[in-house]
């Protein structure tokens, strides 16, 4: 069990390599959760080789985390794609590291169809665009929603949005 | 008149039967967002029945009932739906907010959710609860069912002198500004890590 874990772990390594060269990519890893960073220009590549040479053929989800309180952070946003072989079982999280401005990155819509919402929930929540994508608007918010509710510097309880609705009274039926 | 009775005998008669009508025929549009809405659900099932008050037909058609039940949280994206809904009901109509959520938000404090549907949509009868049994709910159309008979009238004129808003109002501003205790972590700064 342990030596094909180890041979599938190599397998995705040795094409990261080749493609983005030993030092074009972070890893790291904890029991069996395994973690590729790339940086924000190879991801599109990155995820066609996994997909198409990997044999990653499932996306999982899409998410963000927003970094801007954390105590060593670099960057300010990180996007997760989690990815799974569906035939070995092996799972894996490819990560980029995004700052204002260029909050842009190529869409994952070519490769998976099922990013089509998924990219558009990330783009609703923390307001990054995905290039390429083809119907990029809020999902969870209405679309005259102007902030970005998941990021940091917004506030819980919003800043009035909610309440923005004109009242019906009793007379006025 | 000739006779010596008052004029609007007749009239509080007529109230009188309206009400009795109106009351024991409340067909509820059962406005279920959320986990309320199953409880809502149970109600109209055979065990909790409330057909037998009344609420025969749970029309979804919100043209051909009288009482609308908001059952579970409102979005901010559903407040706009909430409202026409409410206004496509002919008069006389009626609302019980079922629930915490539609009373006051319930636990979700958030940026989507309306902190109570009475901030925009005129409420008769409020549910607590999470959810509220089913018995809870029959007690509540029976209440209203009560405040039909002793306040309803044959034209809806009551409904036309409640001009003002139900909202709940702020208590901040009523309070002496020395009194107001500055809590940490408003709604500004509660997301903000300590340095």
């Amino acid at each position: 069990m342990l030596d094909s874990e180890t041979a599938m772990t190599a397998n995705y390594l040795e094409l990261l390599k080749a493609r983005l060269g030993p030092d074009g990519f972070a890893t790291s890893r904890f029991r069996d959760n395994e973690r590729v960073v790339v940086p924000q220009e190879k991801l599109g590549e990155t995820l066609r080789l996994l997909k198409e040479d990997g044999g990653f053929d499932m996306l999982i989800d899409i998410t963000a985390a927003d970094y801007l309180d954390y105590p060593d952070a670099r960057d300010r946003f990180g996007v997760i794609y989690a990815l799974l072989n569906t035939t070995t079982g092996q799972r894996l999280y490819v990560k980029t590291h995004v700052n204002e401005p260029e909050l842009n990155l190529s869409s994952a819509v070519p490769l998976w169809r099922g990013a089509d919402w998924m990219e558009r929930e990330v783009f609703d929540m923390y307001g990054i665009v995905f290039e390429g994508h083809p119907d990029l608007r809020r999902i969870l918010m209405p679309e005259e929603f102007t902030a970005y509710p998941l990021r940091k510097d917004y506030p819980l309880r919003g800043r009035g949005e909610r309440h923005n609705f004109p009242t019906i009274t009793r007379a006025e039926g | 008149m000739a006779l010596g009775v008052p004029k609007d005998i007749m009239l509080t008669r007529l109230d009188y039967l309206a009400n009795w009508v109106r009351a024991n025929s409340l067909w509820p549009m059962p406005f279920a967002t959320a986990c309320c809405g199953i409880e809502l659900m149970a109600t109209g099932a055979s065990r909790h029945d409330v057909a037998r008050f009344g609420a025969e037909v749970m029309r979804f058609s919100p043209r051909q009932c009288d009482l609308m039940i908001v059952a579970g949280r409102v979005v901010m994206k559903m407040m706009p739906v909430l409202q026409r809904i409410w206004l496509q009901m002919p008069e006389p109509k009626w609302c019980i907010s079922m629930g915490a959520c539609a009373s006051s938000g319930g636990v979700f404090d958030t940026y989507a959710v309306v902190q109570g549907v009475d901030r925009f949509i005129p409420v008769d009868a409020y549910v607590p609860g999470c959810p509220p049994r089913p018995e809870q709910l029959i007690q509540s159309i029976i209440d209203l069912q009560e405040k039909i008979r002793q306040t309803g009238t044959l034209t809806g004129r009551e409904f036309e002198r409640r001009t003002a808003s139900e909202a709940p109002v702020n208590l901040v501003p009523k309070l002496n500004p020395d009194n107001v205790v500055v809590a940490p972590g408003d709604f500004t700064t509660a997301t903000k890590t300590q340095p």
